[in-house]
């Protein structure tokens, strides 16, 4: 296997409308960031890979739009998922292990504000027996919640704390769309309150990753991937048992998780609930400092949030707050398909 | 910073999809007020069924009818329906394992509130007055005062006049703003003007800008107006007619053609009227037909001059 680090990180201040910004306006700046952060060019990019959903903003081939603001033309090796960035950071990974690039531009972005994302995310469900109700994605995160409450796992008070937990430590995220106090709110669906759900909103987020030596070369303190894996639950939700996620935990312990404690966790759970459910299978407990950045609580960019998880953990390393650090991404209903690395500074490897 | 513009979007399908045979015999069982699972190779009765093990991945086709009443394995209270879900009033989202069955089945409660549900509650099926063989047919659960019944009972699966595909409209609404580029150049399109944007770095001329330089990756921020007048530099006859409003007046056949626009570094789509259609021809000099009110030309028509010569527009094509 190739050593692979993540190298730069950038963000948009994420925020609940950008009307007066097309999506490659949104793109643009964050592409600029790890570029300048590197030195590399466009061109200098062996591979290219992006995230995102046209169903967000309802604009067909709007990935291929975004494409303009990497400078596309003369052709380059590129390539795109219809999922989070996390994934086409995985896609990524994989491109370099096989030889054919030595870097890679990641990036992925989320326009939630011109639809209405709760219905948006109904689509994609399974089409036959679940589509048609509508389950919107609070919906179904509060039938996980419930379930939680149920078996005893977690209570109201608890999903509160969290809440309250993640906001407060946004307040040092400049990124973050909501932090501090925020009301736990009104039930948007029992027994899930307004505080218990993500906000909803528009941003964009870009890693640049490189091999080896050049990983050295680019960045100070690379941000190494010492291991990676994705898993997924049965598409059938009453198939499975919603208070555990057997998926975090496979992909965990491929990733390595489990050889040595980490000291950081980036969990990509939007509802308070899903952060008791990560927890367990990744049996994390109070020495990790989970969610640093406020996580998805704070700030909830489909498409781009689980790459923000990967691209906060590497930066904490970049600024050696960090020498191993856990992170997450999901996506589909109630935590259905997990994606978990583990990254590390070079110094915890001596 | 130009106005920025917004308007109402709807993106709506109906998906045609076909069923396999599992699902076809359970949503026409649905139809026929029956419930079908389909048995795993360890005795697992799967609801609603599946076509391949979500285990072993092996194909499964033994079915076996089950009852219509149940047990809520998990649930949630909706206190505000949303447009396309099941009940119009206040609901429960629930999980419930039919009778019979081992797996639960996603569906809408209807109850007074959510001091009214709970896990373990016992449900029955409401079915829909009109059944067209969907999970709506299953209009929703009610609460039901009865203890859980037997085993399920094997079922050939066989109806008559069996559904072999469904159609399942899709509706999102949005807002669409265009962004920074877009929003300026559809702003001065409604006074008259075409206005493109010049790459800083390489010094083309975008027309329309859709707000970076797809070269160099960097914003296309010099607004430049070009034209009116512009060269064709290809084209093609159309000889169907298109079946959308905005195409219905026009009659084949006409020319739709590439146009560069003077200043532009690229050309644009439109149409070309007010000359025959086979008298048309690349380097053909045109010029915009604007309609009262409208907010984009409405076609080019020939100005009259020479045609350009190829060399003037040969890295325009
Ligand atoms: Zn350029």
């Amino acid at each position: 296997m190739r050593d692979v680090a993540i190298v730069a990180f950038a963000q948009t201040d994420h925020r609940r409308r950008t009307d007066e910004l097309s999506e490659v306006e949104m793109v643009m700046p964050v592409l600029h960031q790890v570029l300048d952060a590197t030195g590399l060019r466009a061109r200098d990019i062996g591979f290219t890979c992006s995230g995102s959903s046209d169903y967000l903003a309802g604009r067909a081939f709007s990935f291929t739009m975004a494409l303009d603001g990497v400078g596309a033309h003369p052709p380059i090796s590129e390539s795109h998922v219809e999922m989070d960035g996390a994934w086409a950071l995985y896609e990524a990974w994989v491109k370099i292990q096989t030889g054919e690039a030595d870097t890679a531009l990641v990036y992925s972005y989320g326009k939630s504000s011109p639809g209405e994302v709760r219905d948006v995310l109904t689509r994609q469900l399974d089409p036959y027996y679940v589509g048609p109700l509508w389950p919107d994605s609070v919906a179904l995160a509060a039938l996980q919640a419930q379930a939680l409450i149920d078996a005893g796992d977690t209570d109201e008070a608890a999903l509160a704390a969290i809440a309250t937990r993640s906001r407060a430590a946004a307040a040092d995220n400049p990124h973050a769309q909501i932090a501090g106090p925020v009301p736990a709110g009104e039930y948007v669906v029992q027994p899930l309150r307004t505080g218990d759900c993500p906000p909803i909103g528009d941003g964009a987020a870009a890693v640049i990753l490189a091999a080896g030596d050049t990983a050295r070369a680019l960045c100070p303190r690379p941000a190494w991937i010492r291991g990676i894996d994705h898993r997924i639950e049965p598409h059938s939700l009453g198939v499975r048992r919603l208070t555990e996620s057997p998926s975090t935990r496979l992909a965990a312990e491929h990733a390595g998780v489990f050889e040595r404690p980490v000291d950081t966790a980036e969990l990509h759970a939007p509802f308070t609930s899903q952060e008791v459910v990560l927890r367990k299978a990744l049996g994390l407990d109070g020495s990790v400092t989970v969610n640093p950045s406020g996580g998805a609580l704070a700030a909830n960019p489909v498409m781009a949030a689980g790459l923000i998880r990967l691209g906060e953990a590497a930066a904490r390393i970049h600024r050696g707050e960090s020498d191993r650090a856990l992170a997450h991404a999901t996506s589909g209903p109630c935590l259905q398909q997990n994606l978990v690395a583990v990254l590390e500074g070079e110094s915890a490897h001596a | 910073m130009p106005d920025v513009l917004s308007a109402p979007l709807v993106v709506e399908f109906p998906f045609t999809r076909s069923l396999g045979p599992v699902q076809s015999a359970f949503l026409t069982g649905l139809r026929e007020r029956t419930v079908l699972g389909v048995r795993t190779g360890d005795g697992k009765v799967l609801v609603p069924p599946v076509e391949y093990d979500p285990v072993t991945a092996e194909e499964l086709r033994e079915l076996t009818e089950v009852a219509t009443t149940g047990t809520v394995t998990a649930w949630a209270w909706n206190p505000a329906p949303r447009r396309d879900q099941p009940l119009a009033t206040p609901f429960g989202w629930v999980l419930v394992k039919l009778d019979g069955a081992d797996t639960a089945l996603l569906h809408v409660l209807d109850a007074p509130g959510p001091e009214a549900v709970n896990t373990g509650m016992r449900v029955r099926i409401r079915w829909a007055p009109q059944r067209t063989g969907a999970i709506t047919d299953i209009a929703c659960f009610e609460p039901y005062d009865g203890e859980a019944t037997a085993e399920s009972t094997p079922h050939s699966g066989e109806f008559a006049d069996p559904i072999t595909g469904i159609v399942t409209p899709a509706r999102l609404d949005y807002t669409y703003t265009p962004g920074r580029a877009q929003s300026a150049y559809l702003n001065a399109l409604a006074e008259q003007r075409i206005v493109g944007e010049r790459c800083l770095s390489c010094r083309k001329v975008y027309v329309p800008p859709r707000g970076a330089c797809p070269t160099c990756g960097v914003a296309t921020a010099e607004q430049v107006e070009v034209g009116p007048r512009g060269t064709v530099t290809t084209y093609c006859i159309v000889n169907i007619k298109a079946k959308n409003a905005m195409n219905d007046a026009i009659e084949v056949p006409y020319v739709y053609a590439h146009i560069a626009l003077d200043g532009a570094g690229l050309a644009l789509h439109g149409r070309i009227g007010g000359i025959p259609y086979d008298q048309v021809r690349m380097g053909l000099r045109v010029e915009p037909v604007w309609t009262e009110g409208g907010r984009h030309p409405d076609h080019y028509r020939p100005t009259g001059e020479p045609d350009a010569a190829y060399d003037a527009y040969k890295e325009l094509l």
